[in-house]
């Protein structure tokens, strides 16, 4: 990207005055000596480290625990943002539970020609287990993470919608306890919506969600591959916050047709497992037999009606890359409206006008594993040596239909606090969004990541990437 | 509650119980060394072989001095025995049952292991060893209080319970078991040196010595003692203070669970080992074999508490 584009900047107009969202915020900083936001930056990393809010990173030797870089800056949207944002991604929500059951009943979409069939049937995502089962409730996505990035002042785009099992609301949820502790003077200044309340909320979500069989409070447990697992921290605080059982494959087992737990007091069936484990692993009887981390029989339970597993099965399709480019479609065909938020122009490297464009367009674009997540297996052309253009050029060639490929968006910026005072860096946002029959909620603000480099666009964690508090403002 | 997690906080509070029990006894040796120039090899070998790791540091170490002694109780990670091994298993514990644990008992543990890995992260310097071996205590110290004042009376508390009383017993059973000769009448005369060194030194592991003191004004005999660290329910690292609290953390997992299971007899058996007997009885019957029938039990005891609340498949 040359020298030339501007970002928009959160904080600050062109003219460098304070963004109204800010305008509160600026004020306060003018008081703070940069000394004294130092000073609580050490304290914010001494808290997480207590807390013990870290991540594994995979493939490293040193198998220790690190923090995730906390940046103490707010990321600050105004009420108003935040309806119209609301509004698109329920719309968008909607339109993917709405896609997910046709597509494993009817087929509507199909026949009505508004997306190729191959990109369904060829889809390694789309699961054939699920074909005619209907999730209790009807909810396929008890929880999504929708990724925003933002490139004007009313510019919003959805980069992917993440339908899987999204991580990182732990994130969300300890950087606002952390700065409630260190900024007590700037929330009883600044009216900031409340997110506390999420894992009430999801518990609440879940238990919504219990098949018709179970009686009483439903039980709740999260599914965890383990104290290995890079998200380790965030299974067991979600588990802790629910007042849910944080289980691993070998605590359960399939008793008189139901999914149960070995408790001190025997074993007991499970109502509802909010599974962080891909759909791949979670049975080795009906899909990867060497998984040592599912239930054997959990999918004969689930598709009988025994269990409620969050996400379901099969919702992969929905967020795939592949499937992106279509979601205005998408949106349009459920809802018949037009899609609130927009969609950033994706070339569909498999059909060959696109491949041509993105080979000959490589330097500028971004280009995406299909199936990939995380940020591994992903080109940020402006950013890429010549050599890692020619390496990619040939991957592309090898197997186009397993990219896509987007322009570069500018991303906007907000400042980080960096060893000589503020600087601006490249940001996202993920809201989280819980899905119950009646309902849809979305969490105010959401988990900010930020590239804590100068100039990178790459936000995940698993790249170095940093996070933020996320403010929504009262109106 | 799962049997995973209940067998996780059990194996916490034993091994939190251990880290502790290790820094007492290498704080006593370490002391005898000081004050004692006779002491030298022998004691360090017989803290080595109460903690369990004799045969381990010989494999390692040609001759047994104090330094790669005390390197290798406090900081050898090859040594599963070690304080530092044993804190790190302790936080896994802790991390895989953080959802049992309050806020305040995870970040002191979670507290504890990052002050001591640092600690730990060269080799202890003379000088330095008693403000280690204080922190270990003090860290597990804190613990404690944060179990006490904060967590819910129920089966949680309970399994954290019956796991630091089942190692404490078993701690202070192995210190009798090395020294138990040293606590039978001979035909010297009470009081020799060495025999007060001895005595001082099993005091001292057991963190009893000001108690014992102050309970028998002077009257210091191996009979005392060792009715003191066996018989005496007051004293909260003796074996019948441990069982006392064993038998009450079983009955209240029977009250709450509404049953009882085949661990709640075997203790209440082992109790009544403790309880009808006087320190006359037990020595006239053999102290050694005593202090070695115990140990089995009481590891017995363990692994019925394991079986019978599902702690593994």
């Amino acid at each position: 990207m040359g020298g030339s584009t501007v970002f928009f900047d959160e904080m600050r107009g062109p003219d460098e005055s304070a963004r109204q969202p800010y305008a509160e915020y600026c004020a306060w900083l003018e008081s703070v000596k940069i000394n004294e936001l130092h000073k609580k930056s050490r304290e914010a990393e001494t808290f997480f480290r207590r807390t013990g809010i870290t991540f594994n990173v995979y493939g490293e030797k040193d198998a220790d625990e690190r923090l995730i870089p906390f940046d103490l800056v707010p990321r600050i949207i105004d009420g108003k943002e935040w309806r119209l944002l609301v509004r698109g991604i329920e719309q968008r929500v909607k339109a993917i539970n709405a896609f997910l059951h046709d597509i494993y009943h009817r087929q509507e979409i199909l026949r009505a020609g508004r997306i190729p069939e191959h990109l369904i049937a060829n889809n390694e995502a789309f699961l054939p287990e699920m074909i005619g089962v209907t999730p209790p409730g009807g909810v396929y996505t008890h929880i999504v993470g929708v990724d925003l990035v933002r490139t004007g002042a009313n510019e919003f785009y959805v980069l992917e919608d993440n339908a899987r099992t999204p991580s990182g609301v732990s994130y969300m949820l300890e950087n606002r306890e952390t700065m409630l502790k260190m900024f007590p003077e700037l929330f009883s200044q600044i009216k900031v919506q409340p997110i506390s309340n999420y894992p009430t909320l999801l518990r609440r979500s879940l238990g919504k969600c219990a098949p018709v069989r179970s009686e009483g409070r439903p039980t709740v447990a999260v599914l965890t591959p383990g104290l290995h697992n890079s998200a380790y921290f965030e299974h067991a605080f979600l588990a802790d916050q629910m007042g849910a059982e944080l289980v691993e494959g070998h605590d359960l087992r399939v008793v008189d047709g139901r999914v149960a737990m070995r408790t001190t007091q025997g074993y007991q069936p499970v109502d509802v497992l909010y599974r962080r484990i891909d759909d791949e692993y979670i049975d080795p009887l009906n899909f990867n037999r060497s998984s040592m981390l599912g239930v054997p029989g959990i999918m004969d339970v689930y598709r009988s009606g025994g269990i409620t597993l969050a996400n379901a099965p099969g919702t992969g399709i929905a967020d795939d890359k592949a499937i992106y480019s279509y979601m205005p479609d998408i949106v349009e065909f459920y809802t018949g409206q037009t899609a609130i938020l927009k969609n950033v122009p994706t070339y569909r490297c498999s059909e060959a006008d696109s491949l041509k464009y993105v080979l000959e367009n490589l330097h500028e674009l971004v280009v995406k594993e299909v199936h990939g997540s995380g940020g591994y297996g992903m080109l940020v052309g402006p950013a890429a040596s010549k050599r890692e253009l020619a390496a990619f050029r040939a991957k592309l060639i090898a197997k186009p239909s397993n990219y896509i490929a987007q322009p570069t968006l500018a991303l906007s910026t907000v400042p980080v606090l960096t060893r000589s005072g503020l600087a601006p860096r490249h940001v996202d946002l993920r809201p989280y969004v819980l899905v119950s029959p009646d309902n849809i909620d979305i969490t105010p603000g959401g988990l900010t990541r930020v590239a804590m480099k100068q100039g990178s666009l790459v936000v995940n964690s698993s790249q170095g990437g940093g996070t933020k508090d996320t403010w929504v403002l009262e109106e | 509650m799962l049997g995973k997690t209940a067998g996780g906080l059990f194996w916490l509070s034993r091994y939190l119980e251990r880290s502790e029990n290790t820094a007492r006894l290498v704080e006593a040796g370490f002391r005898m060394a000081l004050t004692r120039a006779a002491a030298g090899e022998d004691e360090w070998a017989s803290v080595l072989t109460t903690v369990g790791c004799l045969n381990a540091y010989r494999a390692k170490h040609e001759t047994i001095a104090p330094n790669s002694a005390v390197d290798f109780l406090l900081r050898d990670k090859t040594n599963p025995m070690s304080v530092y091994s044993v804190m790190q298993m302790a936080r896994d514990n802790a991390r895989a049952t953080r959802t049992a644990l309050t806020r305040e008992v995870w970040e002191a543990v979670n507290d504890g292991w990052m002050v001591l890995k640092e600690m730990l992260r060269r080799p202890v310097a003379q000088a330095d060893l008693p403000n280690v071996l204080s922190t270990v205590r003090q860290q597990s110290a804190l613990v404690r209080g944060a179990l006490q004042g904060t967590m819910l009376r129920n089966d949680i508390f309970s399994f954290s319970r019956i796991g630091s009383l089942i190692e404490r017993a078993d701690n202070t059973a192995r210190i009798l078991d090395v020294k138990y000769y040293v606590l039978l009448p001979t035909g010297a005369p009470v009081g020799s040196s060495l025999d007060n060194v001895q005595w001082e030194m099993i005091l001292r592991s057991a963190s009893a010595e000001s108690s014992f003191h102050w309970l028998n004004a002077g009257n210091v005999t191996p009979k005392a003692i060792a009715e003191f660290l066996i018989l005496d329910a007051r004293m909260p690292r003796s074996l019948a203070f441990c069982y006392d609290g064993l038998i009450d953390s079983l009955r209240e997992l029977g009250v709450e669970y509404g049953d009882t299971r085949p661990s709640h007899d075997l203790a209440a058996k082992l109790e009544a080992r403790l309880t009808g007997r006087t320190i006359d009885n037990i020595i006239d019957s053999g102290l050694h074999e005593f202090i070695r029938e115990f140990i089995k039990a009481n590891a017995a005891l363990a692994s019925q508490v394991e079986q019978d609340y599902r702690f593994y498949e």
